[in-house]
């Protein structure tokens, strides 16, 4: 079987890696230019890149905070800046009821007070007196890991075109596996966007070294470093499918930095960027064949957290026909069940 | 049947779409409610423009009326201009009025609230103005021309209930003709049968269903409760009093242990 995936940010790029792993005959298509000039959908170049199955189980359940555990070990397998060090989740002393909800709604963290904040990050020593630490979560940098991921495949000899609208000629003969996100809503017209605003600052000195969430009744705002010395902000979830940036985002999200500490405000800012985050109206991700492709989406706001363990599904979807209850629709026929139709 | 600018709703129960884990759970929600009203942000929910279609779309296939609001507007300037957008945004006079005033309490700024009224008002509007329990506002908000009164319970997201029920039980002895919703504040099914109870028209929820740890068990909850505060006040509830009076009459028992 030759497989073709369409689309080369997160999603497809590890499903292109599973293919390749199984020895599969997989291209990947790409209509933007490589590397750093993204089209404006391009989810995967404004990602948070936070691995953090348990603290994403407060807003969108079980289901989600499995499928994320699995890429966990995957992340560190094809990928060495992946760092394991937790997340950090407080709240302002005037907020510490959301700290108790979002307890309620999570697992596999401590609760964490003054002097353990402290030890876990120095730089916030005095400012927040309770949180709780997620010990078992990871981040990484999303750029440099989709770099290294289309390294890995090229070394894998698959070829990654880039810049183009595919052919007739690259696709006949595959099979196709779609991640194109947002772009694919024409087919899959229950995919709506929803808009991600973030920054990119990047501190005078370090300031932290995991993740930091701050809960907020308004407005929950994570705060991830990089690898560069430079720190993610987001992200802003806006139901609409427009990436322009507004002011009052932005003004808030520096507000919420500045509150993790006021360092921040001395940073440099050094992006701004929006992207729609392709989601179901249930934002649980799905694999689902239509006219023999099989589209991957609806990863909305967990790209890195999900794309392994989707790539897994659908690379056994296309090449055993498996059935995922788990992600996939009731009514959807499986390959071997569409054959004998 | 509880009818407010001409229009009858036999469901007293009106729901925010802010804040909900996903839209389906939002129209789970809504139907578990059975609300007939929903109220809708038009700032942050992008309804202007093109690229909200999606969420639009999801709350017109709701099949209820919609009830714009000008929330996180600051001065009575800013909401009118959203008002304007969101009539023609959603294609109805209705608006649901906010001015907050102060960030910490999202109380409303009630003297924006009064003269963003009357623009609105004047500019043919059907207001539903957010405000306090404070007698001389509710005055004010009605000689505007509000033909509604939504008095909060508790600042907005808090949960906490009313925090002065005697100054709400004042307002609505005061107005007795003129149609109030409970909006903000609420956290329990409790309080919103407490609502009804006092004679109230219908309550506003927001938060108190779209961050419960199950929205759509809690909007049905919520729809029980104000069923039965509505009941309850209709049939009539006892005076209460200090001393007992016993149930069954006591020349009537057999025993007397």
């Amino acid at each position: 079987m030759r497989v073709a995936i369409l689309g080369a940010g997160v999603a497809g790029l590890a499903c292109a890696l599973e293919f390749a792993r199984r020895a599969v005959d997989v291209v990947v298509l790409e209509r933007a230019a490589e590397g750093s000039a993204p089209r404006p959908q391009q989810c995967s170049w404004f990602a948070g890149g936070m691995l953090a199955p348990w603290c994403e189980r407060e807003s969108c359940g079980e289901r989600v905070a499995l499928l994320g555990a699995e890429g966990l070990s995957w992340w560190q397998e094809h990928f060495p800046g992946t760092a394991l060090r937790g997340t950090l989740v407080v709240a302002h002393a005037r907020d510490t009821a959301e700290l108790v909800q979002f307890a309620r709604r999570t697992r596999n963290y401590r609760r964490v007070d003054a002097p353990a904040i402290a030890a876990l990050e120095p730089q916030l020593a005095q400012r927040f007196a309770a949180g709780l630490y997620f010990p078992d979560e990871g981040h990484l940098d999303p750029r440099a890991a989709c770099d290294v991921l289309r390294r890995r495949l090229r070394e894998l000899g698959v070829t990654l075109s880039f810049g183009a609208s595919p052919s007739s000629a690259q696709l006949s003969g595959r099979v196709l596996v779609d991640c194109t996100g947002l772009a694919a809503r024409t087919t899959l017209g229950d995919l709506r966007g929803v808009k991600g605003e973030m920054l990119i600052l990047r501190p005078r000195e370090p300031l932290i070294t995991r993740p930091v969430r701050v809960l907020h009744p308004r407005m929950p705002v994570y705060v991830v470093p990089r690898a560069d010395g430079t720190c993610m902000v987001g992200a802003t979830m806006i139901e609409s499918d427009d990436t322009s940036v507004s002011a009052r985002s932005v003004l808030e999200l520096l507000s919420a930095a500045y509150a993790v500490h006021p360092a921040f405000g001395e940073a440099g800012l050094l992006e701004v960027g929006a992207a729609a985050r392709p989601a179901f109206p249930d934002n649980q991700p799905r694999l689902r064949w239509r006219d023999g492709t099989l589209y991957v989406n609806g990863l909305y706001r967990h790209g890195f957290l999900l794309a392994p363990s989707l790539a897994r599904r659908a690379v056994q979807a296309v090449l055993e026909g498996t059935y995922f209850p788990e992600v996939m629709d009731e009514d959807d026929p499986s390959p071997r069940q569409r054959r004998l139709a | 049947m509880l009818t407010v600018y001409g229009v009858e709703l036999r469901s007293r129960l009106l729901l925010g779409t802010a804040r909900y884990p996903s839209p389906a759970v939002l129209s789970a929600a809504v139907r578990a409610s059975g609300a007939q009203v929903v109220t809708v942000a038009l700032r942050r929910e992008s309804g202007a423009e093109r690229a909200g279609q999606s969420f639009w779309a999801l709350i017109r296939d709701l099949g209820v009326r919609v009830l714009p609001n000008t929330a996180g507007c600051h001065t009575a300037r800013e909401a009118v201009t959203t008002a304007l957008m969101a009539r023609e945004v959603f294609g109805t006079p209705w608006i649901k009025l906010e001015v907050i005033g102060e960030d910490d309490t999202l109380q409303p700024d009630v003297f924006g609230l009064v003269e963003a009224a009357a623009t609105l008002v004047a500019q043919g509007f059907e207001v539903f103005p957010y405000t306090t329990e404070d007698l001389v506002v509710a005055e004010r908000l009605l000689a505007a021309g509000c033909r509604v009164l939504m008095p909060w319970g508790a600042p907005i997201g808090s949960g906490r209930g009313l925090n002065n029920p005697h100054g709400l039980a004042a307002l609505r002895a005061h107005f007795p003709e003129v149609p109030m919703i409970i909006d903000a504040g609420l956290g329990v099914p409790s309080h919103a049968a407490r609502v009804m109870e006092m004679g109230f028209d219908a309550v506003l929820l927001n938060t108190a269903v779209a961050q419960a740890g199950d929205p759509v068990r809690m909007a049905a909850a919520f729809a029980q409760a104000v069923e039965a505060g509505q009941a309850a006040r209709a049939a009539g509830p006892i005076e209460p009093r200090d001393l007992a009076t016993p149930s069954t009459p006591l020349p009537g028992t057999a025993f007397r242990g």
